[in-house]
């Protein structure tokens, strides 16, 4: 136990003299970022959505080599991008979830759509494939339900006609942290299913009626592929990078559509922006032939009191990511937001702030 | 001291080991400031911990408002949708996986303990305590992924054994039925119990190996057996020490986050059998916390932080109460 404590308090002395110097490091760094951002804006802060992160991230990266401005962007949360646009910490915050135009008013903040992307279901059935199963809303719904229990359950079996599936019951994975992912597929749900909506609903974390929970993409991914016989909905962007087995869907047209890129674009086309309150609008389960009908959004929120020059630089980085960011976007599984919807932005920037780029 | 004293001892030193004469002001104010010092650090560890439970406190008196003491303590509903938080899946799985924990670590510690104090031979014992105490020094993280990624596999292939070993017998079979998922609470009570491994096994052994050697050697000179001992000797002499190391444990065990959280299956639902996901007070806060975004909810997870630490409190208490009644005893018996 000794030699343990000696370990421990040696251990321990290294991470605070690490810590420290962390600190101290921190403590320099923002004082000298306070001052630079005090005297020209060449350098922004925000906040948020870990879906956005990628994109975010890709595009602050290339505009800074371009305009020597930096966006440094902490993907803490949805929930902790809100509270600090709120507290004004932050010169922007993100959310997958979008705040009611009430409840903008009231806090003093405006809300923008970033970029479109999509989710899917991932499965684990011995001798299926990729793409090779097809499921609809109302089955995935009593799927999460706890309602179909078995993969040859005749409601799973009416869509797959040809399909060999196994008389297996199903392990249902969702997501365990709170996350924007889990608000769009429980908001898809909750649109074709009122069981599902009366006795769950939607939120960025729900009352799960089963199932088991994984910690993020890779969570649900890892559990998905580990246990036979499982289901689990992932970002799009996650099952292309790591060749997960997904499933077709049948859309709201009752079309049979594979994910794409074009299938989250189409979702976003069939919504009028430009009509809505404060693009208070969510994407899953629109019309069209080739809409995918789980695709979601992620908002930037801006605070109409904040100062000018902040707001200004805020606004140049995403207008210069919109024009500029979409090849970028594409290529990590982002769809970019047709110009229309850009251009409703830029009007709407001017009329709640009242001063536009 | 008076003066010709000390002329007295400046005389019969060499000059060079002269002390300071007493009265100095400068070693007064040295021990004057060690003395503040010390008392200064202890102040600083009692008052951080009461300005972090006043702290919690206060940010948990939304939800404290809302749902009261009882009733946040007896509701299993946790459904951020509707925005009703109840403590009890968290309690139960809290409890339940540290005691799964205890059950494993404690017999494996008492193991080792012993074969480090009383049958391995001396070069064998310092590779094998310093493999047990390596095991302290694994991040909880890396124990999580591991959890995941190696054991959860393996572990998924023994479930189907165990429910059939297990699951047939009647009153505890409820607790082993389910699909082989190799992630639950029977397997965040596994990967706790690695993880607490070495502070109970470290602590029993340097206690064991202070019994004083005549007491041992006596017993063995009477024809004990290696077991009996330990058993009756080595175990009743270090009694208290040996709960302490054991509730250090536990209390390592009801804290843990990462490596649980990865493991446990992270379901808000009761389940009687230890093979079902659960989830603990602090997997649901690593889970819930980024993504919280109403007042309420947040509240709840504090007031979630809240209950943990008089959990910890509770345990500690009981510890001294059970080690107070012991040594009671044995003053009685002896």
């Amino acid at each position: 136990m000794r030699e343990l404590l000696k370990k421990d308090l040696g251990r321990f002395s290294k991470n605070v003299g690490r810590r420290m110097l962390v600190g101290a490091g921190m403590t320099l760094a923002c004082a000298f970022g306070c001052t630079v951002a005090a005297y020209a804006a060449s350098s922004i802060t925000g906040a948020g959505s870990t879906w956005v992160y990628p994109l975010v991230a890709k595009w602050s990266a290339a505009y800074q080599a371009k305009t020597g401005i930096q966006v440094n962007y902490q993907s803490i949360g949805s929930g902790g991008g809100i509270a600090q646009i709120k507290a004004g910490t932050v010169a922007f915050g993100a959310s997958d979830m979008p705040l009611k135009p009430e409840e903008l008013r009231a806090a003093g903040l405006i809300q923008f759509p970033t970029a479109v992307a999509g989710e899917d279901l991932v499965y684990n059935i011995p001798g299926i494939n990729a793409l090779q199963l097809v499921l609809s809303g109302p089955v995935v719904a009593d799927i999460y339900l706890g309602k179909v229990k078995k993969w040859n359950d005749p409601e799973i079996a009416k869509l797959n006609p040809g399909v060999k599936l196994p008389s297996m019951y199903i392990t249902v994975v969702h997501r365990s942290d709170g996350s924007g992912t889990t608000f769009t597929f429980c908001d898809y749900l909750s649109k074709v299913s009122p069981e599902w909506k009366e006795k769950v609903g939607e939120s960025t974390s729900v009352a799960w009626p089963t199932g088991v929970g994984g910690k993020g993409n890779e969570g649900v991914a890892s559990y998905v592929e580990r246990i036979r016989g499982s289901i689990g909905y992932v970002e799009y962007a996650y099952i292309v990078e790591n060749h997960l087995a997904d499933a077709r869907m049948m859309n709201r047209d009752g079309k049979i559509v594979a994910p794409s890129l074009k299938g989250f674009q189409d979702a976003s086309a069939h919504v009028d922006w430009t009509k809505a309150q404060d693009f208070y609008v969510i994407l899953p389960y629109q019309p069209g032939p080739d809409t995918w009908p789980i695709a979601g959004c992620t908002w930037q929120i801006l605070r109409k009191n904040a100062p000018k020059a902040s707001n200004l630089t805020v606004m140049k980085f995403f207008d210069w990511g919109f024009e500029h960011g979409q090849q970028m976007a594409t290529s990590i599984a982002f769809g970019p937001l047709p110009p229309s919807t850009v251009n409703a932005i830029k009007a709407y920037w001017k009329s709640e702030l009242g001063y536009g780029l | 001291m008076n003066d010709s004293d000390a002329v007295a001892q400046a005389g019969l030193r060499p000059a060079s080991t002269v002390p300071e004469a007493p009265g100095r002001s400068w070693r007064l104010s040295g021990d004057f400031l060690f003395h503040q010092a010390a008392v200064l650090a202890a102040s600083l560890a009692a008052a951080a911990l009461f300005a972090t439970v006043i702290a919690i406190t206060i940010d948990s008196w939304t939800s404290i408002q809302v749902f009261g003491v009882w009733g946040f303590l007896k509701s299993s509903e946790w459904n951020p949708v509707t925005q009703t938080f109840g403590a009890l899946p968290f309690i139960i799985g809290t409890l339940v996986s540290s005691a799964i924990a205890l059950f494993f670590a404690v017999p494996v510690s008492f193991g080792i303990a012993v074969f480090i104090a009383e049958i391995a031979p001396s070069w064998i014992k310092k590779p094998i305590a310093g493999a047990v105490e390596l095991l302290a020094g694994i991040p909880s993280i890396v124990y999580g992924m591991w959890g995941l990624l190696v054991f959860a596999p393996v572990f998924a292939n023994m479930e189907p054994w165990i429910s059939n070993t297990f699951g047939e017998i009647p009153g505890i079979g409820a607790l082993f039925q389910g699909p082989p998922m190799g992630i639950g609470m029977l397997a965040a009570g596994i990967i706790l119990a690695i993880m607490i491994l070495p502070y109970i096994s470290s602590i029993m052994r340097d206690v064991f190996l202070i019994v004083p050697s005549s007491l041992r050697e006596s017993a063995y000179a009477m024809g004990c057996t290696t077991w009996e001992v330990a058993w009756h000797i080595t175990l009743p002499y270090t009694r208290s020490a040996v709960i302490g190391g054991i509730f250090l444990g536990l209390g390592r065990a009801l804290g843990e986050t990462m490596a649980v959280t990865f493991v446990i299956g992270n379901s808000n639902m009761f389940s009687t059998s230890l093979l079902m996901p659960g989830a603990t007070i602090p997997s649901v806060l690593a889970n819930e916390f980024t993504e919280a975004t109403t007042k309420l909810y947040v509240s709840s997870l504090i007031y979630l932080g809240l209950i943990l630490i008089a959990i910890t409190l509770v345990v500690r208490f009981l510890a001294v109460l059970l080690i107070r009644r012991l040594s009671r005893g044995e003053g009685a018996s002896t």
